[in-house]
């Protein structure tokens, strides 16, 4: 009998995958010996701390990887490839845990929802979420993407007590196993097609002969489905006002954050790089799904009273803007979506952050007239949430506008002119409603309402409201590095 | 002191200030007005020390200070000052100290006084920047502080006020960031290189006709929103009328000047075709907005609403001189900007103090004020005519040259726009005869003269109004050469040519004996 051939594994090169799960498997087994100790804030430290460790470990790994002498190196036979691409999302999606761990501190507690099994799911989920960014093939793709979803799913019913929670947890459990199908069966459409689940072979199989039959646009367009599913992009978006409403509102913000991140990811890895020959195929339908998401988010999110909801529509929008990067099929515009999922995923955190306080014990305060009056009991927390309104709808000097002017650059040098003034129009509807937040927490008159309790801000959500501010501050009047990192993050071939 | 950054200073100032006001406790209204006015004034000193170090003969942009930003963009922070922006430098860096320290605050000083130091800062930056990203991010930004000014410390309908105005503003800018980039990028497949320098841009671009006219559409877009020129004016009276006194004199005195600074700056410099070719329109426009909003300011029973609409038809003059395309009418224009800030800011904070007075701005309301406060009549009327035009004061020096400007290009426009003047006159002149003139009832009776802090606040403006009216030379001799160069760059461009009369001050700018020369004004 022959000796089973195993893959040769570069270990350094996935050590932040590596981290990330060893640190929840580390976190679940010693969490079982410390049920009934207060732990105080241990459990979230440990994971800010595995969350950090693993963005150092990608920062070694960058240096290897990308800039003008670097190159793709595969990890896992062919399986996984590690470049500037997958090390920067790697390092958006860590970014998301440490500030979501943060947050979810003081949360889990003024909850009463204890124990450690909750930063184990975040670990996971980002582990998976990890992998799609380095997946070099559909199968590793759908992996990561089910590894992502399931600690997702759990993690949006983690408020037991509240039926809101379980009801969003069920409805993204259903539906994301829906999208998952599609998902399945666009890599099986492609298989066929092409002969192989390997995003490498299937380029230089396109590279070499020019396919006809509908299979592969069957393949393609299935592939759009399930992950335009993940980063709710219009018309695939039907699922996320709820669940984002329903979920413990950290985990809003984690999965706004990373589970977005991810299925970019995966989308720009598949359709720039891959597809990237097929691309007259492809762009009528990122065009017309970037448009809709614009419009539908936006306005949508203009009608809503509950901020969590809003701000659910709001993100439907900004998946509209990475879309945006995605059409223009530029290296600009490859840098762009990058650089507006990094920003954005600071700004929504934050947004997220900031709700997470004010929705108080019982998690529950999310109507707009919950933050009447924040500016007067709470200044500095009103600002901040000004400040992240701000950057959202796109004001210079903040991180959201050079998101948005990347991107629509992007899209004016493709020439896609009408794409670039929707995009813009979108964001004059979007800052209606940003405004309208700032107007209740400004301006909004004394109406006799029975005061609530004033806002607490513990420690640990300071602390991730302080950075995710910082960033979004700092990249506005500084951009060079961040426009660097993003620029240099290409996707390169094996 | 050669090298010292002047203009890097003076935006930073304010922004310095309003972080300073920050720290100071809300409890000590009197230190946070204190700190706010320290940095307001620090910054007009380093305006003043920019028109020292102006040198008069040249068109140019002088004191240039360029450090490189965003390398991957090519976006540089590049700030200038020439003949055309220099006054509404200065102007802006007179009307926000007195903005701060004029009008009452009600409530949150602190905040009142740090915005207005942001929107100090941003309105400098739009001014100065000479890199399109850098103008853009400015323009951008002061849209917030307003929005807050408005909708924190205005009258009843301010938070419906400061959203219109936000919205409307920033559906134009939409269009121009577009514009903006295409610009760039057309310019980068025409020369390989990115950049986003003004200069550059427009010495060296080759737009095919067509795309020139939509690219300047988008940008007049957005200028023609913030002046704001005829059918898009909508947003102004809401905010004007809304607005805390010291927000109205910023928004008539500096904010609308952006509006046609960006048509002088951008609109003629990036797009000579496109603004020779849509002159007619725009002309007709700003005659329309003459017309129409010395009209509908006939009829206001609002004092503030009235002074409003006339802006809508100040603004409109200098639209007229702009298009015109003449050195003379451009000249007046640019004059007229500086003009319209002192005089319409003034009046704004005379109504002000009106309504601290009386509560009340419909005119109906009041009466007799001139017996009960006649120093407050005297000023009042002094700043209404020269609002109107009347020889020896500051307004009539720009209407003059922007009407002798155009009337020589096109003359038609300029023949029905003088009617503006005098229906200037009976809104003006009506609305003081029923204000001040006839017998003071009741509270009117016992309206309080000005105050020792009143006087000293609107002193500065009733001078310069006198002074810009009887001697204009030292400020037309520094426009004069910028707006030269800017219609010859129009000229070496289009098959475009002024009719030699209308060149008066391109004569001068070669010979300096001539440009000592005041131009036409007085004497006529």
């Amino acid at each position: 009998m022959p000796p089973l051939e195993t893959p040769s594994i570069a270990w350094s090169l996935i050590s932040p995958q590596l981290i990330l799960i060893g640190g929840a498997l580390a976190l679940l087994f010693v969490g079982t010996f410390l049920r009934g100790y207060r732990i105080g804030s241990a459990y979230s430290a440990f994971t800010v701390v595995t969350g950090l460790a693993a963005i150092v470990a990608s920062a070694f790994i960058w240096k290897r990887v990308s800039g003008g002498h670097g190159e793709a190196q595969p990890a896992v036979a062919d399986a996984l490839v590690v470049d500037g691409f997958s090390v920067f999302f790697t390092i958006v999606i860590c970014c998301a845990v440490v500030v979501g761990a943060l947050l979810a501190d003081d949360y889990l507690r003024r909850e009463r929802l204890p124990g450690p099994e909750f930063y184990v799911l975040m670990l996971l989920s980002a582990s998976g979420g990890v992998f799609m960014a380095a997946a070099n093939d559909l199968i590793v793709v759908f992996l990561g993407l089910e590894i992502l979803s399931i600690a997702l799913y759990v993690l949006a019913g983690y408020h037991r007590r509240r039926g809101q929670s379980q009801e969003a947890a069920i409805k993204y459990f259903v539906l994301g196993a829906f999208s998952s199908a599609f998902f399945l069966y666009g890599v099986a459409l492609t298989y066929g097609a092409t002969g192989s689940t390997n995003l490498g072979s299937i380029a230089s199989f396109l590279r070499d002969q020019t396919l006809t039959e509908g299979v592969l646009l069957g393949g393609i367009a299935f592939l759009i489905v399930g992950l335009g599913f993940k980063v709710a992009a219009v018309p695939f978006h039907m699922w996320t006002p709820d669940v984002y409403q329903g979920a413990p509102t950290p985990v809003t913000g984690f999965m706004a954050a990373a589970a977005k991140a991810a299925g970019f990811a995966a989308l720009l890895r598949i359709f720039f790089s891959t597809f990237g020959t097929n691309r007259l195929d492809w762009e009528p339908i990122v065009w017309a799904l970037a448009v809709l998401s614009l419009l539908v988010g936006s306005v949508l999110a203009v009608v809503q009273t509950d901020v969590k909801r809003m701000l659910a529509y709001s993100s439907i929008a900004h998946a509209g803007y990475v879309l945006v990067g995605l059409q223009a099929a530029n290296d600009r515009g490859i840098a762009g979506a990058l650089f507006y999922l990094l920003a954005y995923t600071f700004m929504i955190l934050g947004s997220f952050g900031v709700a997470t306080l004010v929705g108080r014990r019982g998690d529950e305060r999310h109507h707009l007239d919950s933050y009447r009056g924040l500016a007067r009991s709470r200044p500095v927390l009103a600002f901040t949430f000004t400040v992240f309104l701000l950057a959202q709808a796109g004001v210079p000097f903040t991180s959201g506008f050079l998101a948005k002017f990347y991107v629509i650059g992007a899209a004016v040098e493709s020439q896609s002119y009408a794409l670039a003034i929707i995009a813009m129009v979108a964001a004059v509807i979007a800052a209606f409603f940003y405004l309208r937040v700032i107007v209740v927490m400004y301006m909004a008159e004394e109406d006799g309402q029975a005061e609530l309790p004033r806002v607490a801000v513990p420690t640990g959500a300071g602390i991730a409201l302080f950075l995710s501010l910082g960033f979004t501050v700092v990249v506005g009047f500084l951009p060079q590095y961040v426009f660097d990192f993003a620029r240099h993050a290409t996707i390169l071939h094996l | 002191m050669d090298d010292f950054p002047y203009l890097t200073t003076l935006v930073m100032l304010p922004a310095v200030g309003a972080a300073a006001v920050t720290l100071v406790p809300g409890s000590r209204e009197k230190a946070v007005k204190a700190v706010g006015l320290l940095f307001a004034l620090a910054a007009a000193v380093v305006a003043v020390a920019v028109l020292i170090e102006f040198d008069t003969g040249r068109g140019s942009f002088q004191l240039v200070s360029e450090h490189s930003w965003i390398k991957a963009w090519g976006i540089s922070w590049k700030l200038g000052v020439d003949g055309i922006s220099l006054f509404l430098v200065l102007l802006s860096a007179l009307l926000f100290p007195i903005a701060i320290a004029g009008p009452e605050v009600h409530r949150d000083p602190k905040g009142y006084v740090a915005w207005m130091l942001l929107l100090e800062a941003g309105c400098l930056g739009v001014f100065l920047a000479l890199d399109l990203f850098l103008f853009f991010l400015f323009w951008e930004v002061v849209l917030v502080p307003m929005y807050f000014l408005i909708g924190g410390w205005g009258y009843e309908r301010r938070v419906y006020a400061a959203l219109k105005f936000f919205l409307y503003t920033m559906l134009g800018s939409a269009l121009m960031l577009v514009a903006i980039l295409a610009l760039v990028f057309l310019h980068q497949s025409a020369t390989d290189t990115l950049t986003f320098d003004l200069v550059a841009l427009g010495r060296d671009q080759s737009l095919a006709e067509n795309t020139a006219r939509w690219l300047f559409l988008a940008f007049a877009a957005s200028f023609a929103i913030k002046v704001p020129v005829f059918p898009l004016h909508t947003w102004l009276p809401d905010a004007h009328t809304e607005a805390p006194t010291g927000g109205s004199v910023i928004l008539a005195g500096v904010l609308l000047k952006l509006g046609t600074y960006g048509f002088v700056r951008f609109g003629l410099y990036l797009f000579p075709e496109a603004v020779v070719d849509l002159a007619p329109l725009f002309l007709t426009l700003g005659v329309i907005g003459i017309i129409y909003g010395a009209l509908v300011a006939i009829v206001q029973h609002d004092l503030k609403r009235l002074v409003a609409y006339s802006s809508v038809a100040h603004l409109g003059f200098i639209v007229l001189g702009i298009f015109g395309l003449s050195s003379q009418g451009l000249q007046g224009g640019v004059l007229q900007m500086v003009n319209h800030g002192i005089s319409t800011g003034a009046l704004f904070l005379l109504v002000g103090m009106i309504y601290e007075r009386r509560h009340t701005r419909e005119i109906a309301e009041l009466g007799g004020i001139q017996k009960a406060a006649p120093v407050f009549a005297g000023v009042f009327m002094v700043v209404m005519l020269s609002s109107i035009g009347l020889p020896g004061l500051n307004g009539f020096v720009g209407e003059f040259l922007v009407l002798v400007g155009t009337f020589v290009t096109h003359r038609w426009w300029a023949v029905v726009a003088t009617a503006g003047v005098i229906l200037a006159a009976i809104y003006l002149l009506w609305a003081y005869q029923r204000v001040f003139h006839g017998q003071a009832e009741g509270a009117n009776a016992t309206f309080p003269e000005m105050t020792m802090r009143e006087k000293v606040v609107m002193a500065p403006l009733v001078v310069l109004i006198v002074f810009l009216g009887v001697y204009p030379k030292p400020v037309l001799d520094r426009i004069g050469p910028s707006v030269s160069d800017l219609v010859r760059h129009v000229e070496e461009r289009t098959d475009y040519r002024q009719p030699p009369v209308a060149a008066e001050p391109t004569h001068g700018s070669h010979d300096p004996a001539l440009a000592t020369e005041p131009a036409a004004g007085e004497h006529e």
